[in-house]
């Protein structure tokens, strides 16, 4: 579903990412773990299409189509989800008016015919109560005063209603307590589907209990070092990342 | 007591009776501004002397004054002796007779707008008889109003028809001499809208100038004038959402606005001249002395403005809260994108006690417009516990633009409670990149993000006139992010 090859992204003239190749394929739940500063939201935001990021050499390739090529909507009409690290507030619009408004936008990208106000609602409705969002949250605007942790349910909210193929989450752990790390959790995991795969960016191997994957990398700075299944979190649980400085060496 | 100049005015004013030499059978006044063709409008609409006479005393008062130059707007400069201060309107015969005969550029944003076909007609100045059925609404709007003793009328009838009514409250708001442009317009005004709703009456529909077809044309200096008398209610509309043309570069519109006790006003303002092209070429000057006095005790007065044409636009709809525990609010968003530039605000006089303001707004700017808030809020030592909220809020979008904000607050009373909040946000590409992420294309996002900051202005908005505004902000905005 998902292939990166040796990809190179710079910021103001600076060198992020150095060589990551990463595929995956659907039904499949990646975690990719490492230190702040390694480039994971880098990585992340390259494949949403953030524009402040350069590709200076490799690829990205979505169902074999380039995305390189196409517009960060474009990219979401293609089944791609980013759930920020840093969610974005949008005061004065209405957190289920924006999604409704962006339903629709995919649904016609795609073709299909948009969904009157009842409909979505129920869909809304049904999503909401899948991930144990309150309603309360559906009618104020878009992340404006929300909580940290409001936030990054609000995205995994986003993520059920708009039921994207590639999914990627980026540190949607961080900052919750345990209780609201388990709803985002059991969230991902009703959402897991043969179709559907997961990219799930973590800093911490303590999501992982929650959110089995199927697959492992650990990036540090700008390169994946190691792959493995999910045992390798609980090696870096033990060891940190200090333990991977010889690998990066070697590669 | 009169006094001796007054009197000698008096005197002088009144060789103008028979005075003029233009020839009052002529439909156009020949360009240029002298007490002659004040004379000549004033026979024109067959006025009495006394309004005459107040016309040349304004225009008397004018001839001393300077074009204000505070204001942070830059505009080639008027030539006054070249405008034409009176045309008659348009007879059908030099209408359009259909759609046909309209620049497809302004069809096309009428289509934009959804503007329903009839409507279009009627904006787009179409031969009366073209539009019927509106008229036939009109009709039966006006008979409604006349049963609850309402008054609803052009400017020029309430002269014939009230003149008592007129010439008690006019210029008691906004005096003939109270600025350049106000002296202007008290001079020459053309024509304009006239309401006045009894005690006690509740106005069951939105007034608005819409509905009177006649009065469309109203020329570059209008004038109007609503009181409402004790525990009355009236919504009034002002302008449309349409791009409005105008062979006329210069407007200088009075508005007047007189609430008795325990009466509310509300005058919302949705106005799209044009704004010139991009370079702003041709546009719209828009001067315009807007001011509301309440004058009863509990009364209250409400501007809402949504502002997107007009090249340059001069405008500071106010309150004088004389009445004790009288209101005053203002809601604006104002938008200037490519060359326009907009310096608006508002004036919050606090004399009786008890008084309170509030003023909220939002301030748009894109391409290299450059938007300019200007408020004031003065509260005399008679207002008791007065208090004032005042929230302006500014949007860039782009870096070519500007938005400045300039409050001036003068309290006279230390019992006042004043609050002030006022921020300047880029319009992120954080927040475009977010709505992209989710699917949504830039020109949406824009539009979201901007009627998401207006909000609280729109939501002061009678309903449809608040999707009106909404679409316009889409269309007067297309582009602007790229
Ligand atoms: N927009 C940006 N401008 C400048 N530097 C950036 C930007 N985004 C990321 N960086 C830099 O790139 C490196 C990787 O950042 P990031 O991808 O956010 O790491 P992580 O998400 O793994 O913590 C850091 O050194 C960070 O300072
Ligand atoms: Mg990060």
């Amino acid at each position: 579903m998902l292939r990166v090859s040796d990809l190179h992204a710079k910021v103001e003239e600076q060198e992020i990412l150095k060589g990551v190749d990463l595929e995956v394929k659907a039904g499949e739940v990646h975690a990719v773990m490492g230190p702040n500063g390694s480039g994971k939201s880098t990585l992340a935001q390259v494949l949403a299409g953030k524009e402040d990021y350069e590709i200076t050499a490799g690829s990205l390739e979505l169902d074999g189509e380039d995305l390189q090529e196409m517009a960060p909507e474009e990219r979401a009409h293609a089944g791609l989800f980013l759930a920020f690290q840093y969610p974005v507030e949008i005061p004065g619009v209405g957190n289920s008016y924006f999604l409704k408004a962006a339903v629709n936008a995919n649904r016609k990208a795609r073709g299909e015919s948009e969904l009157d106000a009842m409909d979505f609602l129920k869909l809304l409705r049904e999503r909401a109560t899948l991930v144990d969002v309150d309603e309360a949250l559906l009618r104020r605007p878009v992340n404006d005063g929300f909580s940290g942790g409001e936030k990054k349910r609000n995205e995994i909210l986003q993520m059920a209603v708009l039921e994207p193929r590639l999914a990627v989450l980026d540190e949607t752990d961080s900052g919750l307590d345990i209780d609201a790390l388990k709803t985002v959790a059991a969230g991902v995991n009703a959402l897991r589907a043969e179709n559907r795969a997961f990219v799930v960016i973590t800093h911490y191997q303590r999501l992982l209990n929650y959110i089995v994957p199927d697959h492992v990398h650990v990036l540090l700075d700008g390169r994946i070092v190691r792959s493995g299944g999910s045992e390798l979190a609980h090696e870096l649980e033990e060891k940190g990342y200090g333990g991977f400085d010889g690998a990066r060496a070697e590669a | 007591m009169p006094t001796a100049t007054d009197t000698i005015e008096a005197l002088t004013e009144r060789d103008y009776e028979y005075g003029f030499v233009t020839d009052v059978e002529q439909d156009t006044a020949p360009p240029g501004l002298s007490e002659e063709i004040i004379a000549f409008i004033s026979a024109k609409k067959n006025e009495p002397q006394w309004l005459l006479d107040w016309r040349l005393q304004a225009y008397r008062g004018w001839l001393k004054m300077a074009e204000p130059t505070w204001a942070n707007v830059r505009y080639e400069p008027v030539d006054y002796q070249s405008i034409c201060y009176y045309a008659a309107p348009k007879s059908d015969d030099d209408r359009p007779k259909s759609l046909d005969e309209i620049d497809p550029e302004i069809l096309a944003t009428y289509e934009k707008l959804g503007i329903p076909l009839k409507e279009q007609e009627m904006l787009a100045g179409v031969a009366v008889d073209a539009v019927f059925d509106s008229v036939s609404v009109a009709t039966t709007f006006r008979e409604k109003l006349a049963e609850l003793g309402v008054i609803f009328c052009s400017f020029s009838e309430a002269v014939q028809d009230h003149p008592e009514l007129v010439r008690k409250y006019l210029g008691t708001v906004v005096p003939r001499r109270d600025n350049f442009f106000a002296a202007l317009n008290s001079a020459v005004f053309s024509d304009g809208s006239f309401v006045y709703i009894p005690k006690g009456v509740r106005c069951p529909m939105e007034l608005s100038t819409y509905f009177r077809i006649n009065a469309m044309n109203t020329g570059q200096f209008e004038r109007t004038l609503i009181i409402a008398d004790e525990g009355s209610y009236v919504s009034y509309l002002e302008g449309c959402t349409a791009p409005m043309r105008d062979e006329n570069q210069l407007h200088a519109a009075v508005v007047e606005l007189v609430a008795h006790e325990d009466a509310q006003i509300k005058y919302s303002t949705v106005q799209n001249w044009y704004p010139g092209d991009k370079e702003g070429v041709g546009g719209i000057y828009n001067f315009v002395t807007k001011r509301g006095l309440c004058e009863g005790r509990r009364s209250k007065i409400s501007w809402t403005q949504v502002e997107t044409g007009s090249a340059v636009t001069w405008k500071y709809p106010s309150c004088i809260l004389r009445g004790d525990d009288s209101v005053g609010e203002f809601y604006s968003v104002a938008v200037s994108n490519n060359r326009q530039q907009a310096d608006t605000g508002t004036k919050m006089i606090h004399v009786g006690k008890r008084t309170s303001s509030t003023i909220i707004s939002k301030g748009i700017s894109a391409g290299e417009g450059q938007n300019t808030y200007r408020g004031s809020v003065r509260i005399l030592r008679s207002a008791e516990d007065a208090r004032n909220f005042s929230q302006c809020d500014s949007m860039l979008i782009g870096d070519r633009c500007g938005a400045h904000t300039f409050p001036y607050i003068d309290v006279a009373n230390p019992t006042a409670q004043m609050e002030h909040e006022a921020s300047t946000s880029k319009i992120g590409e954080d927040q475009i990149f977010y709505c992209n992420q989710r699917g949504i294309d830039t020109e949406d996002a824009v539009s979201m993000i901007v009627n998401g900051f207006c909000k609280e202005v729109f939501r002061e908005l009678p309903m449809e006139f608040a999707v009106e505004a909404q679409k316009l902000l889409e269309v007067s905005l297309e582009g602007s992010v790229g």
